[in-house]
């Protein structure tokens, strides 16, 4: 236990996810040894981001402003839309830059376990965003564990009879491994999602 | 596997009900990477086999193999996945103390996953009768024919979920149900594993079994189940519902 305000940031790091109570006393004394500007930058970027941060009002995703500048941007294909769980998940999508579509982020996943419903995510957002017509293809980019299918299978089931195209992202094996490492459901999946290879 | 649970970056709690050593809880390293080799096993619904070692509070996932992906089978139908939660749910709460034998409970939901999995009926009546049977070897087994309170032979009329089942007229307590005499065959047929009754049940008495369940499991587990209120039961159009 150190003196009032080292154990009051000790314990306020402590809280951040991933940091241990070692963690929080090694970069408590790592802020007390540093210059003051750079601290000063720190305090300014944490309050910059409650400030200046909220959720995109179409997609869902962060934003400085109402809407993201995905949702803003006219180069866009506005008549794609991928649906993801979380804001990271755009980010990895876009590191790909094969999809040239916009987005849209339900919050999580449906999972009755933990009392998560459709009504807690953002479907009928979705739904009112696919109501107008532009919106043609809806892929679903939801995470390949259980509760991700299980929330794509109801969202295809959902999309599906307002004539809009739904698909879902692929499953299978990963790029630069052996074939025989793979586990047996990821090896089953990549057969039945295998795809035919035209004559050169 | 009954549940998992995100820990730390890319870590997983894992809860099992195990056949000799009742309901674990464990830590799964690793396995929220995509490069993970065992991931892809430790989902719900799964029956696999686990070998553990024993770690400071909980113990450590080392090797994992698949019995039957029942996960996968389960997760692509919205009503199987709704229903087969409430079992996950319902099997761990009735599975209160970690680590001790729960051999029946295992079986129960095991067989029950199976059928669900394998469409052998309705989700929902394969819900209910795991329900009445898991709650019946919890010991708290219903009475559908015989009164509850003195043991008069039925058939009775009420229904009373506090008294545990029917009641004959003399202990009847007031506010006690009074289901249709075709709803109380179906949760008989359901509690005994009478399949060519239950399959043969209109909806009207399903709809109305699946609320005296509900209700006589909640009164027993004294919490609500979280899953329960979010089963899909739009399932009826499916081929086992034939009375419509």
């Amino acid at each position: 236990m150190y003196e009032g305000a080292v154990q009051e940031l000790i314990d306020e790091l402590g809280r951040l996810p991933g940091v241990g109570p070692k963690s929080a006393q090694r970069i408590a004394f790592h802020l007390l040894a540093a210059d003051q500007a750079d601290v000063q930058r720190l305090v300014d970027a944490l309050h910059h981001v409650k400030e200046r941060v909220s959720f995109c009002q179409t997609c869902g995703n962060i934003a400085e402003s109402e809407q993201c500048r995905i949702c803003t941007d006219p180069k866009r294909d506005a008549s794609v839309l991928c649906v993801v769980e979380e804001p990271k998940d755009v980010v990895a999508i876009e590191r790909t830059r094969e999809f040239r579509g916009r987005y849209h982020v339900l919050g999580g996943s449906i999972n009755p376990i933990e009392g998560v419903g459709p009504e807690d995510l953002r479907i009928r957002e979705l739904l009112g965003r696919l109501s107008d017509g532009s919106i043609l293809e809806v892929i679903l980019a939801t995470d390949p564990n259980l509760e991700g299918e299980a929330t794509a299978t109801y969202l295809a089931r959902t999309i599906s009879p307002l004539g809009v195209s739904v698909s879902r992202l692929a499953s299978g094996l990963p790029v630069g491994g052996d074939l025989e490492y793979a586990d047996e459901v990821t090896l089953g999946r990549a057969f039945e999602g295998r795809r035919r290879i035209e004559s050169g | 596997m009954l549940r998992t649970q995100k820990l730390g970056e890319a870590d997983r709690i894992i809860t099992i009900l195990t056949r000799r050593n009742g309901r674990i809880r464990a830590v799964a390293r690793g396995v929220r990477k995509t490069s993970s080799r065992i991931g892809a096993r430790l989902e719900p619904f799964n029956h696999v086999d686990v070998q553990l070692y024993e770690g400071k509070s909980l113990d450590n996932v080392s090797q994992v193999e698949t019995i039957d992906p029942i996960g996968g089978k389960i997760a692509g139908d919205y009503a199987k996945w709704t229903a087969g939660t409430v079992m996950l749910e319902t099997a761990e709460r009735l599975t209160s103390e970690e680590r001790e034998p729960t051999v029946q409970q295992y079986a129960l939901l095991v067989s029950g996953l199976r059928s669900m999995a394998g469409d052998e009926h309705a989700p929902t009546l394969i819900l209910d009768a795991y329900l009445l049977r898991s709650l019946a070897v919890a010991g708290f087994s219903p009475s559908f024919d015989e009164c509850a309170r003195c043991g008069q032979p039925g058939p009775h009329k009420a229904f009373n979920i506090q008294a545990g089942g029917m009641m004959c007229p003399g202990c009847r307590p007031p506010g006690s149900a009074a289901p249709s005499p075709m709803t109380v065959a179906l949760l008989g047929a359901l509690l005994s594993g009478d399949w060519d009754t239950a399959d043969q049940a209109a909806q009207r008495e399903r709809t109305e079994a699946s609320g005296l369940v509900a209700a006589f499991l909640q009164w027993h587990i004294e919490r609500g189940l979280r899953s329960l209120p979010l089963v899909d039961r739009t399932w009826t159009n499916h081929a086992h519902v034939q009375n419509l």
